[in-house]
């Protein structure tokens, strides 16, 4: 549709783009592509499949999904494996939260002290791959301080996360307006109580984006934890294909577990999002 | 009334940014209730002057002493002492998150813990005397650049604080929407309140101040009364200020 369509002009329209450019963006063209890729995808790893004589067995993911027996309803297995997967991810974030809390004030203490453990801290988890953490929290902590593989994992994912978290809650916390602080000073507030009624109310707006994407993050990377045999639903599924051989139908289904669960989680976000926009 | 003792008295104070001289052997004391309005070029160390008075800089040398409290950095006394300092900026630096009354309640509410309904009746009463009261339970962003300005005045007088401190108040505000803050500080001024005040608007210096102070490069130029300051001020430099600003 033209702009402005019922208003009258006086000027000539503007010239349009070149007739390349308007074809390719058009929208009937782009879903054509996007059809022609999709298609392209599954149609050669069906054929591939094929070729290597995979027999496709379908029919038998609903039951690890959910069954209906004599006892009633029951979950399958890989909701089992769900389920501990979200409830690890969320005790993980709680807990990699109160961490990145933590440092980040650590980080802004302005204590020459703080800051360098803050630093350290934060250097160390950055550099060290998420997968030799697991390991190290769970070969080598574990055994020290007596733990078990759940709470290990459960402490690596949120120190890992805790140093990405402080990083989000410092840019967010120094987002806001210098003047807030003063204004805050002036009216006789102690640091404690501008953090709290005036920094950080304001300051979540700030943080929710990227805090949303690192949720996301984090149930993603909680499925390395199957490296040291949590019962999550990756683990679950390498258990379940090591039983039956049906690796592909396994791993597509909890691709797509995974990817139902983030787009919640996304959905959700958004809409707490939309409650703490501030005009300024 | 026999002679107080000065509410705020700086003596020989020194304040550096680095290597840059911000403020330079500054002694002057202010009299409870009185009037004090401080002009310069940019640059001249006014802001800074009055931001040490509550503490928001911290000066390196000599002494500076506020209601019969001393004023350093780390002092335990400058949280309670502020309670007493009202300040006003020029970016107004409203709570935005905050409607008006919940702007003018917070300082009250938590800092020197009045309650709720208390507090409310309060700003209500502040809000009514800056002439909005009817912006009560909006948000900062949605009033003008002059009625933000006239909430952080009330702000400010929420705390029921002894000295008012206004820092360019009306420097970043569009030229009509002057003249309602100023108004409202000339209102305030009539309470008794002390108040001491960076701005060039020299009208209202005429009309309000007890005392007028001229800086430049850091160091208090002249110190005058009103009449005094205008008519014929004793240093060169001031008289040119005052030209280049009366000019227009």
């Amino acid at each position: 549709m033209e702009p402005g369509r019922s208003k009258s002009f006086k000027g000539l329209p503007v010239r349009q783009p070149p007739a390349i450019n308007r074809f390719l963006s058009s929208t009937p063209v782009s879903l054509v592509i996007y059809c022609l890729i999709v298609y392209g995808i599954l149609y050669s790893s069906f054929t591939g499949a094929q070729a290597m004589g995979y027999n496709w067995q379908w029919y038998q993911i609903p039951k690890y999904i959910y069954s209906y027996t004599d006892n009633g309803f029951q979950f399958g297995e890989l909701m089992l494996g769900l389920w501990t997967t979200i409830t690890l991810s969320f005790t993980a974030f709680l807990l990699a939260l109160a961490i990145g809390f933590l440092v980040a004030f650590l980080r802004l203490s302005g204590l020459f002290i703080g800051t360098k453990i803050a630093i350290s801290f934060l250097e160390f988890v950055r550099n060290v791959p998420l997968l030799v953490l697991v390991y190290l929290f769970y070969y080598v902590l574990g055994p020290v301080f007596k733990y078990d593989r759940y709470t290990a994992s459960i402490l690596c994912l949120a120190v890992y996360h805790s140093a990405l978290i402080s990083e989000i809650l410092r840019a967010a916390i120094n987002a806001v307006a210098q003047g807030q602080w003063e204004a805050a000073k002036s009216i006789g507030m102690s640091k404690m109580q501008t953090y709290q009624y005036i920094i950080l109310p304001q300051s979540i707006r700030f943080m929710l984006p990227p805090m949303t994407g690192e949720a996301v993050h984090m149930v993603k990377s909680s499925a390395i934890v199957s490296v040291i045999a949590v019962a999550e639903l990756t683990t679950l599924g390498q258990n379940i294909i090591s039983d039956t051989y049906m690796a592909f139908e396994i791993w597509f289904t909890i691709a797509l577990i995974y990817f139902f669960v983030i787009v919640i989680l996304s959905i959700g976000a958004s809409q707490v999002e939309k409650r703490y926009t501030v005009i300024n | 009334m026999t002679i107080e003792s000065p509410i705020i008295k700086f003596q020989n104070v020194d304040k550096f940014y680095g290597n840059f001289q911000a403020l330079s052997d500054i002694s002057i004391e202010v009299q409870p209730s009185e009037r004090m309005v401080i002009c310069g070029p940019s640059g001249s160390g006014k802001s800074t002057l009055i931001r040490c008075i509550n503490g928001l800089e911290n000066h390196n040398f000599g002494k500076l002493i506020v209601d019969g409290v001393e004023i350093f950095d780390g002092s335990k006394d400058i949280i309670r002492l502020r309670q007493e300092i009202g300040m006003v900026f020029q970016q107004f630096n409203l709570f935005p998150h905050l409607t008006v009354l919940e702007n003018l309640t917070i300082g009250p509410i938590k800092v020197r813990k009045v309650s709720k309904t208390e507090a409310e009746i309060m700003a209500r009463k502040y809000l009514d005397r800056v002439h909005i009261p009817e912006q009560a339970e909006k948000y900062p962003a949605e009033l003008s650049g002059g009625q933000q300005q006239r909430v952080a005045i009330a702000r400010s007088l929420c705390m029921e604080s002894k000295i008012l401190l206004f820092d360019e108040p009306t420097s970043a505000l569009d030229p009509e929407m002057i003249n309602e803050v100023l108004d409202v500080m000339v209102e305030l001024a009539d309470t008794g309140i002390t108040m001491v005040c960076v701005t060039h608007e020299m009208g209202f210096a005429k009309k309000v101040a007890d005392t007028m102070v001229f800086m430049d490069e850091g160091k208090i130029i002249e110190v005058a009364p009103p009449d005094k300051f205008f008519s014929k001020p004793e240093s060169a430099r001031c008289k040119e200020f005052l030209e280049q600003i009366l000019e227009h």
